[in-house]
């Protein structure tokens, strides 16, 4: 039963009748590809191509081509890990815990959402593997599986394990979650169309009958796997931030690390959402579905997000000075005037500073200076993790084996493949899927079949 | 029990004695699959089903590693035993250079070389060049047979050739570096006496004449002086970088280590004052350093002359005055200590050692610490007489000209005018083993063994014997010099006879243990040493010092306001004769931390005025100029380098080494300057250094200068402090728990270890490291370590399991983070041997995924390489930053085939440790505490039913160590030297031992990883801090 104040502003505007819906969100599926669209795509396969050049030739010579050394055993791999991770946990939040918390907001997003999570997962996931110096055995002898080595098991004492664990779980319940989502939807486009797309999307609907018991177990399935997604937005960057916090390096070793990450985590995945949203709206015109409070709302997360991050930042320098430990101390001034100054600054002022430009409310309702601090959050959440992982590493206990990093080609090369992987996705999606979730649309327009006056 | 048989039938079958089944009864499947035939005969389907799956077959086979062909012997060779070692006492000399030595064979190949502890002179202790020197054995770039003017000849026509020309050639000179060697000797006068009466002619590359010189002049000996630093208390050194480079540096760095012992029962310890311009090892190790410019060296030993003069009543001599700081300090310490003490210099001027040696006469060290009865012959080098012959070969009044293993062209001062004259004599002739820049002048090379190959004996001391003998039948077609020069002199005997009839009639015939020569010669070549007692006593001599002193006051200023520029060695590559051995290249050098390169050394003021700010190694190119010789090196700001000079290594520059070092630095032996009737090192006027706008970098293993003041790094105290509190200078975290501060290994998360059986641990004398280097290339030896190259090494990821960290001291009063980065202009230097800690609280292993790092049950941190999956949290886990990583295929791969020798070319391999992987890409390696020695050493203690023995087990750095800094042993064990030195109590089986020397400290005690590698505190030899 769904009740709607007169008095709150819809959250679907422009008057969309339950056939405007389906008709504006299944003409992306059903029309010609834009010239725009296959532009864009041209540049994701582009940058997933030369991308590739630069991921074959690591795995081709070793990880020698990239900028890591005896001192710094890891950068741009895990730091761009932690990025997608955490980019990904936008989605999750977004329809699982906004779906339990009954935020209808959520609605007009949460698909674009998820998609951006599982493939955001997909190109995190790729880095635990591809950063190995031998993936082709790691792959799986990180798995606890039985095997011909005698009783040869896994380091369940190791946080890399727990990661293990952590990412396979989360990625398979936000692919499971997601594609239920998408059946009804794929059910109506299937009604819709003729021909082979018939053959591929009655396929791809699982004999979706609408029948009001086959919704009740819809809405069960949702809910469930909702719960089970909700414990996992906490979880999976907790543990990522166990590979640190649990270490013995100045500058890793800290206890606050588990809700700062979370709280980075949906900052960045907000802020990813945000500048993927703006530019589907903008190109497949939906902007009666993807509106200014929508944006508004998001902007307010980041805020929230923004400034607990901000306070973690704070809190770290002062327990570095207040626990009396020489290193540590060394460890937080050094990343603040060490030799990756820089790198602090801009972390610091994308990531504190910038969003803090969101309590004017002109800011946080302007498309254009969204979508720009919505960029620096990205940018600066990418610089937190560099920050972390480098500037630790690269000046720990002995001065003797202080050292810098310099990324090669090949460092970039990776970083744009996962780009191109992650675009060349979600260009596809959003060409091939429905991109906002029509049956759940429907259920928060304000009338049901017939036009609204304005 | 007939009764109870019962017959079991497999089915119904059996029981009818079915026919069907009977036929196929004794067949395993009753019908055997078919493949080709059958009733029909082969189909054209089945034709190609099998040749599509041979295929298939082949293909899979052909991914499978290529097969190696390993030939079993037929009859197996006495004495050869598969992974049993053989060890043969030998020699090491190259020039002057020596060392008795043990070399390791593993199936007939060498493949480690220890020091012999039997030699009295270098003991058990060896350098980073003599073990390196075994990969020169497999050196692919050596000659593989006799060369006639740049052809590949055969021995006959060269030697037919050679006796032809030289016998009508006309005067014939002989060109050697220091033969330590008495039958070689011998071997050379016959040859040239069957050439009129030949010349030889003796240089060094690296000259010491002057003190030849002043020995002759002052005492009328032949030879150098044999010094004493153990029996000193207080050493003075000019110069001389007696622990790196001078001389015999294995044995005074053995000596000094002596002298450098301390405990709480005897704490004393000699004192060291060096006065020196450019940054030296042994400087580096004093306890008062003071620079001082080469110009003003002469005058500061002067004064140093006429202070303790003074105090004796002599005459003094005139000079002008120079303000050396800590130098009446030294004349002081010095009278007070006479008899005790010892002045040394390291110039070539033979004035001021002439001065040096009045110093030590008036405080009686003659004879005490400096001894003249007992004369070593490291450098026999004659520069005066070398610099006649470039002048006679110049002018072509040399007929015939033979060098005998030594490389003038490049490693002499005037080697072009050398390059020029060759092609002047009628005949050339050369021994050198390669086709280096003097042999690929000459007409005839007949190449020498490499000395692994060679026969041979060495008198490096008077009284002192050693032999060196073939610990492999020779590679190539090559032959020992010595047979050459028989053959040549018409002698058919062949070199091993001489040098048995040699020893027969000069050492045998003069000692009574033995009356049958078989067995004098058996013991002799067993123990590889050989000595005949005597009694050193002191030699008088005329110390008139007036000459001398007026000489050094003309060629000597106190204010000379030019640039200096003083040329040093350094401690790998030396004269560089081997530099063609990548061991040595990417050793890192103890002062600099540089590898792959020589470069000038400028002082920190000297970079601030000229804008030069070294990051990770990336500098300027400068241009030094001396005369009309000029060359663009790269620049590296070293404290510690007295104003107003740069320093330059030898070594570097080589044009025909090989692949390994040609191209590698720039050749100093140019600017040497040989105008004075000596090789000056030291040049002090008409040098201008100019810096360029050319960027260089050089690779350094090291960046960071200092220690940032951290305790829980290095804990250091003075000798003075340290009498009063033997904790002095001791770091003691405490970690408040409960209401109590207590010691950081009471809080822990882990339960602990029990070692029931052994726990092996390391305890490291940070006062004893010298920071020779010596343990970096054993270990990089012992443990098939890989040479990754320049390149590599400025990326960062050089493979060492072994580093020493040298750390300079903040400038005095420093606090601010900017200010203790910076380092001191004129430092204190520690050294700190890092390698695995062997934690048993170890961060790599709880982090692993996949638990390929572990705790073995006698305390060793074991690292299994085929489990490893390469996600390096372990390395970046590691506190102490020893673990290293696989970045590439650093064996059998071409990109690293001309550095990585001894993993890439099939000769080079031949060096491999058997014992030890070759690590794959991908995998982190790091200081396993040579478990290979370990498991052997207990398994020959098992399969003699006993325990082990301490020291029977050594790791491969502590033996290497010429002054036993490090110390390897069982702390379970309480009769183990480490043990006591460590004064374990009560002995437990609990990994956590209670040590009760005050000076033994962990690294990072704080963060209890609960090392099994204990420091022991730096102490110096100064006078109390203030404050």
């Amino acid at each position: 039963m769904q009740v709607t104040s007169s008095v709150r502003e819809p959250l679907i505007t422009g008057g969309k009748t339950l056939k405007d819906v389906t008709h504006d969100i299944s003409r992306q599926v059903e029309g010609k590809p834009s010239m725009l669209w296959l532009l864009a795509l041209l540049v994701s396969v582009g940058a997933l191509g030369l991308g590739f050049i630069a991921l074959a030739a690591t795995l081709w010579e070793g990880i020698g081509m990239w900028g890591l050394n005896k001192t710094i055993g890891w950068a741009w791999d895990i730091t761009n890990f932690v990025w997608w991770v955490g980019i990904g946990h936008a989605g999750t939040l977004i329809s699982a815990v906004l779906l339990l918390f009954r935020q209808k907001w959520r609605m007009a997003i949460n698909r674009a959402a998820e998609a951006m999570t599982i493939f955001a997962v997909i190109c995190a996931a790729m880095f635990p593997i591809i950063h190995m110096g031998r993936p082709w055995l790691g792959a799986y002898w990180a798995l606890p599986l039985p095997n011909t080595f005698g009783s040869l098991w896994v380091n369940f004492n190791s946080p890399l394990l727990w990661d293990v664990f952590a990412i396979s779980t989360y990625f398979s319940v936000s692919l499971v979650f997601w594609y239920i989502a998408l059946i009804p939807d794929f059910a109506t486009i299937r009604d819709r169309a003729t021909g082979l797309r018939k053959t591929i999307y009655s396929a791809l609907a699982f004999g979706w009958d609408g029948a009001a018991k086959t919704w009740s177990r819809f809405e069960t399935v949702s809910l469930i796997l909702a719960g089970l997604a909700t414990p996992l937005v906490l979880s999976v960057h907790t543990i990522v931030s166990f590979d640190f916090a649990t270490s013995v390096i100045p500058g890793w070793h800290t206890t606050i690390f588990p809700p700062y990450f979370v709280a980075g985590a949906i900052f960045s995945g907000f802020a990813m959402v945000l500048t993927l949203m703006i530019v589907t709206r903008k190109v497949f015109k939906l902007e009666d579905y993807i509106t200014i409070g929508h944006i508004e709302l998001m902007n307010i997360v980041i805020i929230i997000t923004g400034s607990i991050v901000g306070i973690a930042y704070i809190t770290e320098f002062f327990i570095a000075w207040y626990s009396g430990v020489a290193a540590e101390q060394y460890a937080f001034v050094n990343r603040a005037f060490g030799p990756y100054w820089w790198a602090y600054w801009s972390m610091m002022t994308c990531n504190v500073i910038s969003p803090q430009l969101f309590w004017i409310k002109k800011i946080r309702t302007s498309i254009v200076l969204t979508f720009i601090l919505s960029l620096i959050v990205n940018i600066g959440m990418w610089f937190e993790r560099f920050v972390i992982i480098v500037t630790s590493l690269h000046r720990d206990f002995l001065p003797s084996s202080w050292a810098m990093f310099y990324p090669t080609w090949a460092d970039v090369g990776v970083y744009l493949f996962t780009f191109g992987l992650f675009f060349t996705l979600f260009f596809l999606f959003a060409k091939f899927f429905p991109v906002i979730n029509m049956f759940e649309i429907k259920s928060i327009i304000k009338s049901s079949s017939t036009k609204e006056s304005k | 029990m007939k009764e109870n048989k019962k017959t079991y039938w497999k089915g119904l079958e059996e029981l009818t004695n079915d026919p069907e089944f009977v036929k196929n009864a004794e067949r395993e499947f009753p019908e055997a699959p078919s493949v080709l035939g059958g009733e029909e005969g082969s189909s054209r389907r089945d034709f190609l089903k099998l040749m599509g799956f041979s295929l298939a077959a082949a293909s899979l086979a052909a991914c499978e590693a290529p097969v190696r062909k390993a030939i079993p012997y037929v009859n197996k060779p006495v004495d050869i035993n598969p992974s049993i070692p053989n060890y043969y006492a030998s020699t090491f000399a190259s020039g002057g250079d020596y060392a008795s030595i043990v070399v390791k064979t593993r199936e007939g190949r060498p493949i480690k070389i220890d020091g012999n502890d039997l030699s009295p002179i270098n003991g058990k202790g060896v350098s980073a060049i003599v073990e390196a020197s075994v990969l020169s054995l497999y050196d692919k770039q050596r000659l593989t047979g006799p060369y006639i003017n740049g052809e590949k000849a055969d021995w006959s026509s060269l030697d037919s050739e050679v006796k032809s020309k030289l016998a009508s050639a006309g005067t014939v000179k002989i060109v050697t570096n220091t033969v330590l060697s008495p039958s070689t000797q011998k071997a050379l006068d016959l040859f040239a006496e069957s050439f009129g009466g030949a010349e030889i002619i003796t240089y060094d590359p690296v000259s010491n004449y002057g003190i030849r010189k002043a020995a002759e002049t002052s005492y009328g000996v032949q030879g150098l002086p044999t010094y004493h630093f153990d029996k000193a208390n207080v050493i003075v050194s000019f110069g001389a970088d007696f622990l790196g480079t001078w001389i015999s540096p294995i044995e005074y760095a053995r000596q000094y280590g002596k002298g450098r012992k301390i405990s709480k029962e005897s704490p004393t310890m000699s004192r060291h004052f060096q006065f020196e311009s450019n940054l030296s090892l042994t400087g580096a190790n004093a306890d008062y350093r003071t620079p001082v410019k080469p110009s003003q060296s002469g005058l500061a030993v002067l004064a140093l002359y006429n202070a303790i003069a003074k105090k004796a009543g002599a005459a003094s001599a005139s000079g002008a005055a120079v303000e050396v700081a800590h130098l009446d300090q030294a004349a002081n310490e010095l009278w007070a200590n006479r008899g005790k003490s010892i002045v040394v210099s390291g110039s070539n001027d033979p004035n001021v050692q002439i001065v040096i040696n009045a110093i030590n006469d008036l405080l009686n060290n003659n004879g005490a610490t400096v001894d003249f009865s007992r004369p070593s012959y490291f450098r026999k080098g004659d520069d005066d007489k070398m610099n006649k012959f470039v002048a006679d070969l110049k002018a072509g009044r040399v007929g015939g000209v033979v060098f005998y293993n030594c490389n003038p062209v490049y490693d002499f001062a005037r080697g072009e005018e050398i390059e020029e004259g060759i092609a002047k004599a009628k005949v050339s002739v050369a021994t050198n083993g390669s086709m280096d820049e003097t042999a690929s002048k000459v007409q005839y090379i007949a190449p020498d063994h490499h000395y692994l190959e060679s026969w041979n004996d060495f008198n490096p001391r008077s009284g002192e014997y050693s032999l060196s003998q073939p610990t492999i039948s020779p590679l190539f077609d090559t032959r020992q010099a010595q047979d050459s020069f028989l053959a040549w002199a018409g002698d058919d005997s062949n070199y091993y006879d001489f040098l048995q009839d040699n020893w027969r009639t000069s050492l045998f015939e003069n000692q009574s243990e033995t009356s049958d020569f078989q067995e004098f010669w058996d013991r002799s070549l067993y123990n590889g040493v050989y000595s005949v007692n005597s009694e050193s006593s002191s030699v008088s001599g005329d110390l008139d010092i007036s000459s001398a002193a007026t000489a050094i006051g003309r060629t000597y200023k106190a204010d000379n306001p030019g640039t200096e520029l003083a040329i040093y060695t350094k401690v790998g590559i030396g004269s560089g004769a081997f530099s063609n051995n990548p061991w040595l290249q990417e050793m890192s050098d103890p002062i600099s931390k540089a590898t792959w390169d020589n470069y000038l050394t400028v002082s920190q003021k000297w970079a601030k005025d000229n804008g030069v700010k070294m990051v990770e190694g990336a500098t300027k190119k400068a241009k030094i100029t001396i005369g009309d010789k000029s060359l663009t090196v790269p620049v590296l700001v070293q404290p510690g380098q007295a104003d107003g000079t740069v320093g330059l290594a030898l070594g570097y520059g080589r044009t025909k080494s090989g692949r390994v070092a040609d191209g590698v630095g720039v050749n100093a032996y140019a600017l040497l300057d040989a105008s004075k009737g000596f090789t000056n090192y030291d040049i002090t006027e008409g040098v201008t250094v100019e810096i360029t706008s050319d960027s260089y970098k050089i690779a350094q293993t090291q960046t960071h200068q200092t220690y940032m003041g951290r305790e829980f790094v290095i804990q250091e105290a003075t000798l003075a402090d340290y009498k009063e509190d033997a904790s002095a200078g001791r770091y003691k975290p405490q970690i408040y728990k409960e209401g109590e501060f207590m010691k950081p290994s009471k809080v822990s998360l882990w339960k602990g270890h029990k070692y029931s059986q052994h726990h092996w641990g390391l305890a490291i004398d940070m006062n004893s490291c010298i920071g020779c280097g010596a343990c970096t290339v054993a270990c990089q030896v012992e443990n098939n370590v890989a040479v990754v190259g320049k390149q590599e090494v400025l990326n960062r990821r050089e493979m060492a399991w072994i580093r020493i960290d040298r750390y300079y001291s903040s400038p005095e009063g420093s606090s601010s983070n900017s200010e203790l980065e910076r380092a001191a202009d004129n430092p204190e230097v520690t050294f700190q041997p890092m390698m695995c800690q062997h934690c048993n609280n170890a961060p790599c292993e709880t982090v692993c995924p996949v638990a390929a790092t572990t705790h073995s049950s006698e305390g060793l941190n074991q690292m299994t390489y085929n489990r490893c999956i390469g996600t390096r949290y372990c390395a970046n886990n590691c506190p102490y930053k020893v673990r290293r990583f696989n970045w590439f295929k650093y064996h059998d791969n071409k990109d690293f085939s001309a550095v990585n020798v001894a993993q890439n070319d099939d000769l080079g391999k031949m060096v491999l440790n058997p014992d030890v992987t070759v690590r794959a890409r991908g995998v982190i390696e790091k200081c396993s505490m040579c478990v290979q020695r370990i498991q052997s050493g207990k398994l020959t203690a098992k399969r003699e039913a006993r325990k082990v023995k301490d020291g029977e087990i050594n790791t491969a750095c502590a033996t290497a160590c010429p002054t036993d800094a490090i110390v390897f042993g069982d702390m379970n064990d309480p009769n183990s030297k480490i043990t006591e030195m460590l004064k374990i109590e009560e002995n437990t089986t609990s990994a956590l031992k209670e040590v009760n020397e005050e000076r033994a400290y962990h690294v990072l005690e704080e963060i209890n990883v609960s090392p099994n590698v204990w420091y022991f505190t730096k102490i110096r030899n100064k006078e109390k801090t203030e404050a």
